[in-house]
């Protein structure tokens, strides 16, 4: 529909499509591999997706690759405006956090990209984890335009506009398992100078099982914890940690035993099975903990909670097995 | 044992409650429900703090402590003594 309010020619308005190119898949994984952090960016403002008219909706978008792209590439055959918020490079739930996302932003982004005169409308839509840093009535309070909170996923887009009415499992939001498996790469990544250096150093300190085991404890923490979430034992992260660190480290400890090492003596064995048991399930059990920041469920106040409780005794544990580790060396 | 998750800050006033239902339509774990002009919380333990109910309640019935629940920003905080948790 050819639009009865026509943009005045000062308002910038940039094209957008909503197929996806080679190019900006690339991008996408460029991100999950955590390459230019914060660089994945395009410029904040609005954009126009097909050929909007004044009646097409808006829907409001952080200006992080991963998250505008969702957006549009849900909205195939859809024509409709795209503002783009500066968060600075940041998904739309974590900026929403900070409050870069924001009713201050937002309101502002209404003002400068002059929406009150490319639409004869006064209503947008965001995404719904966008909403901890929008409060809905202040925009409307401050720019004229109501706030209607889309779903959270921009894939179930096309299904909400049909009613304007998002059903409860689109307001639900999900830790799936392909949700936690393209977290892996970064959790991976933050960890490999790490991995490589203590591999390193272990190699030659406890020959290849310490070398192995070093490897085997970090990407368990960052690969196999984020798979195996929902099917580690209790509800704390720490304690899940502890649990598959165990397991990991216990595979370690009898193939030593059986094999690696099976001409050592007992005392020699048992020792530096337990200075094992004492290290790494640690390791893994902060690493654990720190995927806390990662999922889409954990409260501040539990987290610190957990903090207390477990850091302490994982500090302890590790500096007891390492010490254990030195005595066990003399031992032969 | 071993749940740190079951306590949390969420602290709601029925009282000021006028029935507009923006706290259940912008949770993302269904801690509110619609219930004959007022709303309920039917699920407090699965309050993540994320603070989006009580900044869109226009009554101020809600009360969280939000903040972002990553043990990695808030032991980075706490070593630097800084207040800023985010992300590095």
């Amino acid at each position: 529909m050819p639009s009865e309010v026509a943009p005045a020619a000062e308002i910038s308005i940039t094209p957008a499509i909503s197929t996806l190119s080679c190019a900006n898949r690339w991008d996408h994984i460029l991100a999950r591999w955590r390459v230019n952090r914060s660089g994945h960016r395009i410029s904040p403002g609005l954009y126009a997706l097909g050929k909007p008219g004044a009646d097409s909706p808006i829907f409001i978008s952080a200006n992080y690759t991963l998250s505008f792209d969702a957006l549009r590439s849900s909205l195939a055959g859809i024509d409709a405006y795209i503002l783009v918020l500066n968060t600075y490079g940041v998904n739309v739930w974590c900026a929403a956090g900070k409050g870069t996302f924001g009713t201050e932003e937002l309101v502002e982004r209404i003002e400068t990209s002059e929406l009150a005169k490319v639409v004869r409308h006064r209503s947008v839509i965001v995404p719904q984890l966008g909403a901890p840093g929008v409060a809905a009535h202040e925009v409307k309070k401050q720019s004229g335009f109501s706030v209607e909170y889309g779903p959270v996923r921009a894939a179930d887009l096309p299904e909400y506009l049909k009613t304007h009415k998002a059903t409860p499992e689109m307001r639900r939001v999900r830790f799936g398992l392909l949700d936690r498996l393209v977290l892996t790469p970064v959790e991976l990544v933050g960890y490999l100078l790490y991995i490589l250096i203590a591999a390193a150093v272990l190699y030659f300190w406890g020959g290849l099982s310490a070398g192995l085991m070093v490897i085997l404890a970090i990407a368990g923490g960052a690969v196999l914890f984020p798979i195996l979430l929902p099917w580690l034992p209790t509800r704390d992260f720490s304690t899940k940690g502890f649990f598959l660190g165990g397991v990991l480290t216990l595979a370690v400890v009898l193939m030593n035993v059986l094999w690696l090492e099976a001409d050592a003596s007992p005392w020699h064995k048992v020792l530096g099975g337990v200075s094992y048991m004492l290290i790494w399930p640690a390791v893994v059990a902060f690493i654990a903990l720190n995927f806390t920041g990662s999922t889409t469920f954990t409260s501040r106040s539990g987290v610190r909670r957990e903090i207390y409780s477990y850091v302490r005794i994982m500090a302890i544990s590790f500096i007891a097995g390492i010490l254990l580790n030195i005595v066990v060396i003399f031992i032969k | 044992m071993f749940n740190s998750y079951k306590a949390n800050t969420l602290q709601y006033n029925p009282e000021l409650c006028i029935g507009c239902e923006k706290c259940w339509t912008v949770c993302p774990h269904e801690v509110f429900a619609p219930n004959n002009g007022k709303a309920r919380v039917i699920n407090s333990e699965a309050c993540m703090e994320c603070g989006a109910c009580q900044v869109n309640c226009p009554t101020k019935a809600i009360k969280v402590e939000s903040g972002t629940g990553c043990a990695a920003a808030m032991m980075k905080a706490a070593l630097k003594g800084s207040k800023d948790v985010s992300c590095g």
